[in-house]
């Protein structure tokens, strides 16, 4: 096994010299290769067919140059597809022009949305805004509690008129209602002058109908300039259907991928960039508040790929 | 479904050619099962189906099933040590599971169904608190233990989670409980402190009592990801069984197929929900008609 796509590609051309055309062959041998590293990388598999398939229609076109051998030359076609996906547009937080700006999270149970929630409340707290944290997951056991430490820990406002689920409030019984606390928090925010309204959602799965018609109910009543989705870096195959599942239920904006100060390729960024033709905005990569970053496509490429290093080398040819 | 399409058009050919092959390993690859146990597999199958000359799609789909299934591995052991011993001294000692995973797999929550489990088989059980970190994270399992109705063990904010864990198994101990549940945080299997954390809770628990089973908590929507948290995880605290979360969903878990095969750790339960019954052991025969259902 080669542990690179390099190696792969390296052994693949084991007999070329970087001479006129790339012949059918060779295109083929490489598109095999691009193939599995994606796969290994977890970008999902409709997604891999038809990215193989532009890479093939430019490797056809390409007149081989001097200064890379020819796998370089596949990988720099490569790295251009895959930062033209995942940096189709590149934005951050659109503001309203009426305050409050609303930002509402919605995403898989786990994904990181809490977290977020706090991390985005300091980041927007520093740049001389004055953000209110919405307490609207009254379902996942101390999910109010949560959100009330990381508010405290990031220097911002906890809307939580809701317990939710906890012990003191019957530990079975979920209490009140997401959607009249989202209603609430728009109120108390117009109010009190935030202007910048973080709403956090409980957990959903995209098979979960019920769940998504809250989340859109919750949408409806807060009427958000930017929903996002937040995804953790770790998913496989299935982050295809989790997006199109909440693009179509919940409708958002902007993703923000999580979890990726860990070792996961994350090809599901390039999966979701691809299928939802909706922005990758943020980077979550750790647990503390201060762990959150605007999104690098071009960083992102070469984790995908596995080759940073490799990279650097051929902008540079 | 797609698999039984691709079946069939393969059978309705003469010869099989490669893009079918393709087409049938695409089936397999997006549940997860990644492209190496897929290439195997559907080498496994082609053999065979040469062999035997099957010519129908029913009894292509029952041999595609049976390899799976081979692969999936039904006679591995899946039981879970949860009698309590004693020691040298005679004195009893609570059987101790130790639950670890990466970040937001669901390890809480399976303390919380899995104490449901225990009590309706009579144990006496006992929650432990070990993750000191994550904001709130001992009031969740205290909410559980409440649903429930088992007692927590919980130590102070930021408190050293081995100390927690110490404390939660010696109170089992001398409260003669039958089990000990250590929830632990949420890591990352790369950040090497936190994982040599985790060793030290292991190991400081075992001066009370030995750690009979570790479960791996991982969330089926991982990729492949999975089998490199598994691998670490198995290296630091020796991991006996893993639960596969979130199975509601429509992700198929796929990767435990490698997890299993490479690292001999059998998949013992898996998470269905987030409700307290929503807890199941593993059955390879509802895994394996799962992953090729609609894959
Ligand atoms: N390492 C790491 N951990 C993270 C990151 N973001 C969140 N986490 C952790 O992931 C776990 C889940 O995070 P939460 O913020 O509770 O996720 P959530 O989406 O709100 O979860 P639910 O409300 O249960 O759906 C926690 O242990 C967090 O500390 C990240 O970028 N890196
Ligand atoms: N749908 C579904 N959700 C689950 C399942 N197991 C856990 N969850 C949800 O996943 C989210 C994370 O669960 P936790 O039990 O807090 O996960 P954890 O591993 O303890 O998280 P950290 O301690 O932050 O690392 C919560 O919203 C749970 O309700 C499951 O089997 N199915
Ligand atoms: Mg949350
Ligand atoms: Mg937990």
């Amino acid at each position: 096994m080669f542990d690179t796509l390099q190696d792969r590609l390296n052994s693949a051309f084991k007999s070329l010299r970087g001479k006129g055309r790339l012949t059918e062959a060779d295109i083929d041998a490489t598109c095999r290769e691009i193939r599995i590293a994606l796969l290994e990388a977890d970008v999902n598999l409709s997604v891999v067919k038809e990215f193989v398939g532009a890479v093939k229609h430019r490797a056809r076109g390409t007149e081989l140059s001097g200064a890379l051998n020819p796998s370089q030359q596949i990988i720099k076609i490569v790295d251009e597809e895959l930062v033209a996906i995942l940096g189709g547009e590149t934005r951050t937080i659109r503001f309203a022009k009426k305050p409050p700006t609303v930002i509402m999270l919605a995403g898989l149970q786990g994904a990181g949305k809490t977290t977020l929630a706090g991390k985005l409340g300091r980041w927007l707290r520093e740049q001389g805004h004055s953000p209110l944290l919405v307490a609207a997951d009254l379902q996942r056991p101390n999910a109010v509690n949560q959100l009330q430490v990381v508010g405290e820990r990031a220097g911002v406002h906890v809307f939580a008129p809701e317990p939710g689920v906890t012990t003191a409030g019957g530990a079975d019984q979920p209490t009140g209602d997401p959607v009249l606390v989202a209603r609430r928090a728009m109120y108390h925010a117009q109010q009190k002058l935030y202007d910048v309204v973080v709403v956090d959602t409980a957990g959903r799965l995209g098979v979960d109908e019920e769940l998504m018609r809250q989340a859109a109910a919750i949408k409806a009543e807060v009427r958000p300039q930017e929903t996002l989705f937040v995804v953790d870096a770790m998913i496989g195959q299935d982050a295809v259907n989790t997006a199109r599942a909440f693009a179509e239920g919940v409708g958002f904006d902007g993703v923000v991928l999580t979890k990726l100060d860990g070792d996961a390729r994350g090809g599901a960024a390039l999966s979701i960039a691809k299928v939802t033709g909706r922005p990758i905005m943020f980077a979550s990569n750790g647990e503390q508040l201060t762990d959150f970053d605007v999104f690098h496509p071009d960083r992102m490429a070469s984790r995908i790929l596995g080759m940073g290093d490799v990279l650097t080398l051929i902008e540079q040819a | 479904n797609a698999l039984s399409r691709g079946l069939l058009a393969l059978l309705a050919r003469d010869r099989i050619d490669e893009d079918t092959w393709e087409e049938f390993e695409d089936t397999l690859i997006t549940s997860d099962l990644g492209v190496g146990p897929t290439t195997e597999l559907v080498e496994a199958l082609r053999t065979r189906l040469k062999v035997e000359g099957v010519a129908d799609p029913g009894a292509a789909r029952r041999v595609l099933r049976e390899e799976l299934l081979r692969l999936v591995d039904p006679t591995m052991d899946r039981s879970l040590a949860t009698e309590p011993g004693t020691d040298a001294n005679g004195a009893h000692v609570p059987a101790v599971v130790l639950v670890v995973g990466v970040n937001g797999t669901g390890k809480t929550t399976t303390v919380g169904k899995l104490a449901r489990v225990l009590v309706a088989e009579d144990k006496d059980v006992l929650l432990g608190a070990a993750d000191t970190f994550r904001a709130a994270a001992a009031d969740q399992l205290e909410t559980w233990g409440s649903r429930v109705g088992v007692p927590v063990v919980r130590g102070a904010e930021q408190a050293d989670p081995a100390s927690v864990a110490f404390d939660a198994v010696r109170a089992g101990q001398q409260g003669e409980a039958d089990v000990v549940l250590v929830d632990t945080a949420g890591r990352l299997h790369s950040k090497t402190g936190l994982m040599d954390e985790l060793g030290k809770v292991k190991r400081v628990i075992e001066r009370t009592a030995p750690v009979g089973e570790v479960l791996l908590v991982l969330d089926a929507t991982t990729g492949q990801n999975g089998l490199t948290q598994a691998r670490i995880f198995r290296e630091v605290v020796d991991v006996t069984g893993i639960v596969l979360t979130k199975l509601d969903g429509s992700a198929k878990g796929g990767i435990v197929v490698q997890v299993q095969r490479e690292l001999g750790v059998p998949v013992k339960l898996i998470g269905l929900g987030e409700g307290v019954d929503d807890l199941a052991p593993f059955d390879a025969e509802q895994f394996v008609d799962a992953v090729l259902s609609e894959a």
